[in-house]
């Protein structure tokens, strides 16, 4: 019809315009670099971080791990088919979780330590108890198209979840439901992560853009754009103002939520692995990523500067986290182990 | 028709984008000074940063205490 093409010609003029005013925005409160602002402050010199503990147990690759909320346990997911949940003071295993489908891409731990979760091409998210004399089937999330990308609980009855159909959900976990459906990218999400105040999340996806939504209203409200790739990892600053992010185009990327920009980039020439994990330390001083080079790299966030690596895994670092009270980094990996360093 | 659909679509992106045209934005370089100071508030209660003594390392490996 030629009045419709009309009207979407006319929409598209719109959202041409629309575009141009928001770089002009973001460019008119572009006062200023960041590493340049980190001009004055001290270095953090090169920092050099000791595997403690590498925890064997797995026996394929890695592919998610997250700490508990009292920083001494840990759940990781392999494609071995199994959860393992971990106590990372001894080493010891203290749970193993057969999985119905091994094609697990992610795992979460509710705050309060009585539920996990996990998910992959099985579409589904599957909710378990552990407190359970055996881990038992607590609810199977099944509305999603496409794989699990990503979950990450906000209590014992709400979780939210990424998926490779392109949206994201909130699920109400008496009902097994979903509640708010986020839909806005239009590539896989791959990762998600919570504010500290649990109002918003952001999700990063393979159109290469980072997403803010306000998790009561369902809305996108805030979109970042500057990767050229998928982005594989994204995680808040802990004063919950910037997000950081990492993408298979080799790089992680600051940007500010107040200013609506990036305000710094992390890459160096002679890195040419994506970036499949990430996570900052407590201060927000350090980000820690895994590399598809068998390394975790770790950066400067004022200065963007690299200050160290890990090295010791045999294979691609899929996973990254930092427990609630900072006190050391893990890494998952592909060759089967994680590493605790501090 | 496909068509209607493609006019909803349009519809909804440039809603997204009139919301995301209207929001107020902060100076880059308030944005930064902030981040540094959260930084620098925060960094001696950053054990990654400060570095962990080995008698309070939760992660150390496990050592045999025998009482003498």
């Amino acid at each position: 019809m030629a009045a419709e093409k009309a009207e979407i010609d006319a929409l598209k003029k719109e959202c041409d315009g629309l575009r141009t005013k928001i770089e002009a925005a973001r460019k008119a409160v572009n006062d200023g670099s960041m590493s340049a602002a980190a001009g004055g402050v001290a270095s953090v010199g090169r920092v050099q971080l000791k595997n403690r503990k590498t925890l064997k147990g797995h026996l394929a690759k890695i592919y998610s791990l997250h700490w508990a909320a009292d920083s001494r346990q840990m759940v990781s997911a392999s494609q071995d088919g199994k959860l393992l949940i971990w106590d990372c003071f001894t080493g010891n295993k203290l749970v193993a979780v057969p999985l119905k489908s091994a094609w697990v891409m992610s795992v979460a731990f509710a705050p309060s330590g009585n539920l996990v979760a996990s998910g992959g091409l099985d579409n589904m998210c599957t909710v378990y108890n552990i407190k359970a004399a055996s881990p038992k089937t607590l609810r199977e999330l099944d509305a999603h198209t496409g794989y699990l990308s990503c979950c990450r609980f906000l209590s014992d009855s709400e979780i939210l979840t990424a998926s490779g159909d392109t949206t994201c959900c909130l699920w109400d976990l008496e009902t097994g439901k979903q509640k708010t459906v986020f839909t806005n990218h239009i590539g896989d999400c791959m990762s998600l992560a919570l504010s500290p105040d649990q109002n918003t999340f952001i999700s990063g996806a393979c159109d290469s853009l980072a997403k803010l939504w306000d998790l009561r209203e369902g809305t996108c409200k805030q979109t970042f754009s500057g990767h050229t790739s998928d982005i594989n990892a994204i995680a808040f600053f802990p004063n919950g103002h910037a997000i950081v992010t990492g993408s298979d185009d080799c790089s992680c990327k600051m940007y500010d939520l107040r200013s609506d920009q990036e305000v710094i980039g992390y890459q160096d020439s002679s890195l040419n692995a994506g970036v499949t994990s990430l996570a900052l330390s407590n201060s927000g001083r350090l980000i820690f990523a895994g590399y598809d080079d068998f390394n975790c790299h770790i950066w400067d966030t004022l200065k963007g500067e690299k200050v160290g690596v890990l090295s010791g895994h045999d294979n691609r670092v899929s996973c990254t986290g930092v427990p609630e009270d900072g006190m050391g980094v893990c890494t998952g990996s592909w060759d089967s182990f994680l590493k605790l360093w501090n | 028709m496909s068509g209607s659909s493609n006019l909803v679509a349009m519809k909804k992106v440039v809603q997204q984008l009139r919301f995301e045209a209207s929001l107020p934005r902060v100076k880059v370089s308030q944005a930064a000074a902030d981040l540094q100071q959260f930084c620098m508030q925060h960094a001696m209660q950053d054990p990654l940063l400060t570095g962990v003594s080995s008698s309070t390392n939760p992660f150390r490996p496990q050592k045999v205490c025998s009482f003498l």
